[in-house]
């Protein structure tokens, strides 16, 4: 029937797709179309089950139910290979790279057929030069920037001359600045004739790039419409259900005394494919939330290990807190000050997702809620204090008997960042407190920091999420290949000129200054 | 129809707990098919090897006697498992414990008094905790696997052993035999019951396993392992050091084969052999395993594994059953729970591929 | 010629280690961490001597050697790759299991004397003076163990069979996501280490000692391990650290007989080398260690 009606069938139409995991049904009668050229966005909140969708059409995932067709015809697509033979290539949210190759074997990795290695270095060199994604075949993956990376997961892509290309969250990492230059490409790719399923949750980029959008929710299609047409705030109302809660503070006006002062503060790497910290020094007031930018991999993680207490600092006294040095205690030690640090990661840091939530209230807790005494548990106290925690920030878990692994992602941040916010530490450092994270749980989250913040406790948040940090913080500092960029008033700067920073313009600068 | 596996979200503690029993089941049903593959009597060795040592009052005795070593060590053993550190050199700190108890034993040979047995008791365990050190050091300050560097002092601890009694402690009346002089009354353990060999060894054994039971489930110490054994950089965020972790555990470890190694010659043995172990350092990772490193389960995986060694030796005697095939036994035992454990992690089911796109491509 | 006979001793002693090591190698550089060798080592010994000596034929029992090595590591492999087992616990499981089995399948062929292999002789060639035994005087296995470590480096270096390897070694879950078969790859990897360490069994029956003994390895597959660290996962360098411990192995042997003290303490020497040597290697900074694959060791299942 459709024939008749459209002389060019869609490039890819999916139809009644289901995919259960255990409890969680992913995926729920999914269906929509991608037309040639049209650049189509599939928007929806972590957990909404874009991820998995995404997955199904590139071979890695078998859905339980439901048809594919590709160009009109259907298909079964049961590999990576048997996708990429069809003509579609992927950008993986987080890449799938190799960090040991090079760049040329990891193109090699993901093409059915490479060819000699030789030829395939001068495609590469081809093709990188003809759509501006300057690369080295020759490079080491560990050497290049994340920008850098994404290039090389879609020149990988682009090699195979591409029919469809899913870019998965390709933004999350970016600079603003990359990310114009990745849409320019985009959008070329589109006026060649390659369509583009972009996910993303990130409502302006849809609005600036996409010509349609899927909206999907709790597994199901709840609407689609053309981004361009829509306001914001309709589609964000699709998009999580309800109206968006959103966080609000009452700023501090006049700043309190310093808490955190760390100063000239060096550290060489200490892993194969890590940062060195040079000459890194702020200072942290009460009541204030510090807010450090950075595209990953720049020296978050080992900032983070030096202030948390992971790392011990050969001289203690380049970290200062509340006037003591700091630097060669450990994570409780500090705790134990009154300074405590939330990590990036929670599945198997801030988290042992094998053991029950009151267990898990003993690895931040125990000095702070005294859960432990001549070295006994007590295991009705760490009982209670996990039951107060899933009360005070609606935490969804069977209980403070249930796994950690059981919680979703968003509802165990919540846990975690609630069990050091109710220690009332006087300062907290934390890392990406809403990463994969829903938005009603990021609102709480943020709510809440603002409320340790309003209490008189100093904060400094480290994220690759810009617009995050814009909203949350008082003053801004970016972080670039280890080094701090001095703090900004967060109402004096422009998400442009942070952008610039993060891509490395203040080191350009001093460059320049030097010479 | 496709199998489909997932993991399950959380390990199930009934299956748990039941897969060892799973895994004795077949492994003793693997054993009927290997006497028959021996040409034995299938039914009558396995009741000479399950039931007979069973049936005398000197046959439990020996039972106890065997079980002793082996839960004492898997008991520190499985303390240092659960927190990741693979000490499998348990062998070599039993020598070496052996080692340390005999010279005070053979220091003193011609004196008595109350007091050589505990000086004894406290040589074996310092004795096994000093070789244990070793590993431990060279882990926490080069970070060497200490996986091979311990079962590479195992070899070096039997050929120490053999240097001293083909040599310096050799039994100068002994006729030349690799063996030392015969420990004095004040240097041998006394019997629990009379007219066996039973010394209160397996008394320490239950007690240490009661402790560690203790040390588990009620303080910091057993959480603490749980977390560094689960999840390294959780165990760093909540404040654990790791190389406190990994000294901790070896020396619990060796410290107790060390203990199991004094008993073995201040009990049935009374004097230092070439060879004074048949390898209960090696066996007792089994019974660890087989335990769930939970101290209670180690002491009924203790009894069991024990029965094979005196279970194998009967069937040795009666049926001509090949003394390796204990090993087997105990090798085969391993693996079939290491396969069941499976069970416990994952859900198994069969599910209906999507039917249309099946019919039509 | 003093030192050739050293130099013949000290390959011949390498030629275990070697096949063992490569293997381990194989199977590490594809992610999988298989403590098993010494196990693998046994069961491939014994089973080609009982081959070769009931069916006359050294020739088969090299085959079942390596057969042999491979079904063992084909029981490592469903373990931990389709049933998900630790990998530690099973490749000790694998060694206690190999310890037991060996004896049990060997106890009727204990004492049985062999020929050894026949050393190929080209006239002219393997009798010139020095150098003639060493390059054209050697049996074939110890060939057979040079080619395989020539062969793996250029396959692991020049193959897109070796790129996928690597990439299963390096980032499972990325290998996956590009649609690489995992699982298969580490299960060939696997079996490959255990045939190349069954074929360091039967080397060590039917050419080194040649005999069968309970537990003839004496921590052979232990040492073979710590030599992959050693190397740090490169074939040539394994290679040659499998010929520094051959040496070590003939000096022992020779120093018995010179200097007046006990010989046990010359026997240690292998053993108290390996852990001399992984402390040297560990304690370096972490650039030496670069290479050792980012998953080795990791359970992998696709819908984890």
């Amino acid at each position: 029937m459709s024939k008749i009606e459209v002389a060019q069938p869609p490039r890819l139409a999916v139809r009644n797709i289901s995919k259960r995991f255990q409890a969680v049904q992913a995926n729920d009668r999914i269906g929509f179309e991608v037309a040639p050229g049209q650049i189509h966005a599939l928007l929806g909140e972590n957990g909404a089950g874009k991820s998995t969708i995404v997955k199904i059409i590139y071979g890695i995932l078998q859905p339980d139910e439901g048809e594919i067709l590709w160009n009109g015809r259907l298909v079964r697509i049961d590999s990576p290979r048997a996708a990429r033979a069809l003509g579609i290539g992927m950008v993986f949210q987080h890449f799938s790279l190799f960090e040991a190759m090079t760049v040329a074997e990891n193109i090699a990795l993901g093409l059915n057929q490479s060819g000699g290695m030789k030829a395939l270095s001068r495609r590469i060199a081809e093709l990188s030069a003809s759509y501006g994604l300057a690369l080295d075949p020759d490079r080491d993956i560990h050497t290049l920037s994340v920008g850098e990376r994404q290039r090389v997961e879609i020149v990988r892509c682009l090699l195979q001359d591409p029919r469809l290309l899913i870019m998965d969250e390709p933004t999350s990492v970016l600079t603003p600045q990359e990310t114009r230059q990745l849409f320019e490409t985009l959008r070329r790719l589109a006026a060649e004739g390659c369509s583009i399923l972009y996910i993303s949750h990130k409502l302006y980029e849809l609005q600036e790039l996409c010509q349609h959008a899927t909206i999907l929710r709790g597994g199901r299609v709840v609407g689609s419409c053309d981004p361009a047409k829509e306001s914001a705030q309709s589609m964000a109302q699709l998009m999580i259900g309800g109206v968006p809660a959103t966080a609000s503070r009452q700023r501090n006006e006049a700043v309190g005394a310093p808490r955190l002062v760390v100063s000239g503060l060096n550290l060489p790497a200490d892993q194969p494919f890590g940062v060195t910290l040079k000459d890194v020094g702020f200072t942290l007031a009460a009541g204030e939330i510090l807010g450090i930018a950075g595209v990953s991999g720049n020296g978050q993680d080992e900032l983070m290990a030096a202030l948390s207490g992971e790392r011990l600092l050969p001289d203690a006294s380049r970290i200062q807190f509340d006037g003591q040095p700091v630097g060669k205690l450990d994570f409780e030690q500090r705790r134990a000050q009154g300074l405590y640090a939330v990590p990036e990661k929670r599945d198997g840091c801030t988290a042992v997702l094998g053991m029950s939530l009151a267990a898990n209230t003993l690895l931040s807790a125990r000095g702070g809620m005294a859960l432990s005494k001549h070295g006994l548990l007590r295991k009705s106290k760490a009982m209670a204090f996990a039951r107060r925690i899933i009360d005070a920030y609606g935490v969804k878990a069977d209980g403070p008997q249930a796994a950690a692994g059981t919680l979703s992602g968003g509802n165990l941040q919540k846990f975690v960042v609630g069990r050091d916010i109710l220690q009332n530490p006087k300062a907290l450092i934390i890392a990406q407190p809403t990463w994969g994270v829903d938005a009603g749980a990021a609102a709480a989250i943020h709510q809440a920091l603002f409320d340790l913040a309003r209490r008189g406790a100093g904060i400094v948040v480290i994220s690759q999420d810009l617009d995050e940090l814009l909203a949350l913080s008082d003053r801004l500092m970016v972080i670039h290949l280890g080094r701090l960029t001095p703090p900004m008033p967060t109402s004096d700067v422009s998400a442009e000129a942070i952008g610039l920073l993060m891509g490395g313009a203040a080191d350009a600068k001093g460059q320049t200054h030097a010479a | 129809m496709r199998l489909e596996i997932e993991p399950r979200r959380s390990v199930s503690p009934v299956l748990f707990y039941a897969t060892p029993l799973l895994a004795v089941v077949l492994t003793v049903a693997s054993g009927y098919v290997l006497f028959l593959a021996l040409g034995l009597d299938p039914s009558r060795t396995l009741y000479h090897f399950l039931v007979a040592p069973l049936l005398t009052g000197f046959g439990l005795a020996e039972l106890c006697l065997k079980a002793g070593p082996l839960v004492l060590i898997a008991t520190g053993l499985a303390l240092g498992f659960r927190a990741n550190v693979w000490n499998i050199g348990a062998e070599g700190q039993l020598i070496a414990g052996a080692i340390c108890s005999g010279g005070v034993a053979l220091a003193f040979w011609n004196e008595s008094g109350w007091w050589i047995l505990p000086l004894m008791t406290l040589a074996g365990a310092l004795g096994g905790m000093a070789y244990a050190a070793i590993p431990a050091f060279l882990k926490t300050r080069f970070d060497v696997n200490e996986i091979l560097s311990s079962l590479m002092l195992t070899y070096i601890a039997t050929l120490i052993l053999s240097i001293l009694v083909f040599g310096p402690w050799r039994d100068p009346d002994g006729l030349n035999f690799p063996e030392s002089r015969l420990f004095s009354e004040s240097a041998q353990l006394p019997l629990l019951i009379e007219g066996t060999r039973l010394h209160p060894g397996i008394l320490v054994a239950l007690g240490a396993a009661l402790l560690a039971w203790i040390l588990s489930a009620r303080t910091m110490t057993g959480f603490r392992l749980d977390v560094s054994g689960q999840a390294p950089e959780a165990a760093r965020f909540a404040g654990f050091s790791r190389n406190h972790t990994i000294w901790m555990t070896l020396l619990a470890g060796g410290g107790l084969a060390g203990l199991a190694g004094c008993f073995e010659i201040a009990g049935p043995i009374g004097q230092l052999l070439p060879q004074i172990s048949p390898g209960y350092g090696f066996t007792a990772i089994i019974v660890a395993f087989l335990g769930r490193l939970h101290p209670l389960g180690i002491i009924a995986a203790g009894f069991l594994v024990a029965l094979s060694y005196n279970g194998g030796e009967i069937a040795q005697v009666q049926d001509q059953l090949p003394a390796a095939a204990v090993g087997v036994f105990q090798g085969m035992l391993l693996f079939y729970l290491l396969a069941c454990d499976f069970l416990s992690r994952f859900h198994i089911r069969l599910r209906r591929a999507p039917a249309s796109a099946e019919k039509r491509s | 010629m003093i030192a050739t006979s050293i130099a013949m001793a000290v390959i011949a002693a390498a030629t275990p280690l070697l096949f063992a090591a490569i293997g381990e190698l194989v199977a590490e550089r594809a992610g999988v961490l298989n403590l098993g060798v010494e196990g693998m080592m046994l069961i491939g010994a014994v089973t080609s001597f009982a081959v070769t000596v009931t069916s006359g034929s050294w020739i088969l029992g090299i085959i079942a050697g390596a057969l042999a090595g491979s079904v063992m590591a084909l029981l490592f492999a469903v373990l931990t790759l389709s049933l998900m087992a630790n990998q530690v616990g099973t490749g000790l499981a694998l060694t206690l299991f190999g310890i037991g089995l060996s004896s049990l399948l060997g106890r009727s062929f204990v004492g049985i004397p062999l020929p050894g292999l026949p050393r190929l002789d080209i006239p002219g060639l393997s009798d010139l003076p020095g150098i003639g035994p060493l390059l054209f005087g050697q049996d074939i296995l110890v060939y057979l163990s040079v080619a395989l470590a020539a062969l793996v480096a250029w396959v692991l270096k020049r193959t897109r069979m070796g790129l996928m390897l690597r990439a299963a070694g390096e980032s499972a879950r990325s290998a996956h996501s590009l649609g690489l078969p995992v699982i298969g790859i580490r299960y060939g990897a696997t079996l490959f280490g255990g045939a190349a360490a069954g074929l360091g069994g039967a080397f060590l029956a039917l050419a080194y000692t040649p005999m069968w003994a309970e537990n003839m390895t004496a921590g052979r597959g232990w040492i073979a391990i710590a030599l992959v660290v050693f190397g740090s996962w490169r074939p040539w360098r394994v290679l040659a650290g499998a010929y520094l411990f051959g040496g070590v192995s003939i000096l022992q042997m020779h120093a018995q007989g010179v200097a007046d003290l006990p010989p046990q303490l010359f026997a240690m020497l292998p053993y108290a080398a390996t852990i001399i040597v992984l402390t040297v290697i560990s304690a370096g900074p972490w650039k030496a260690r670069l290479n050792a694959p980012a998953d080795l060791g990791k359970p992998f299942h696709p819908s984890l």
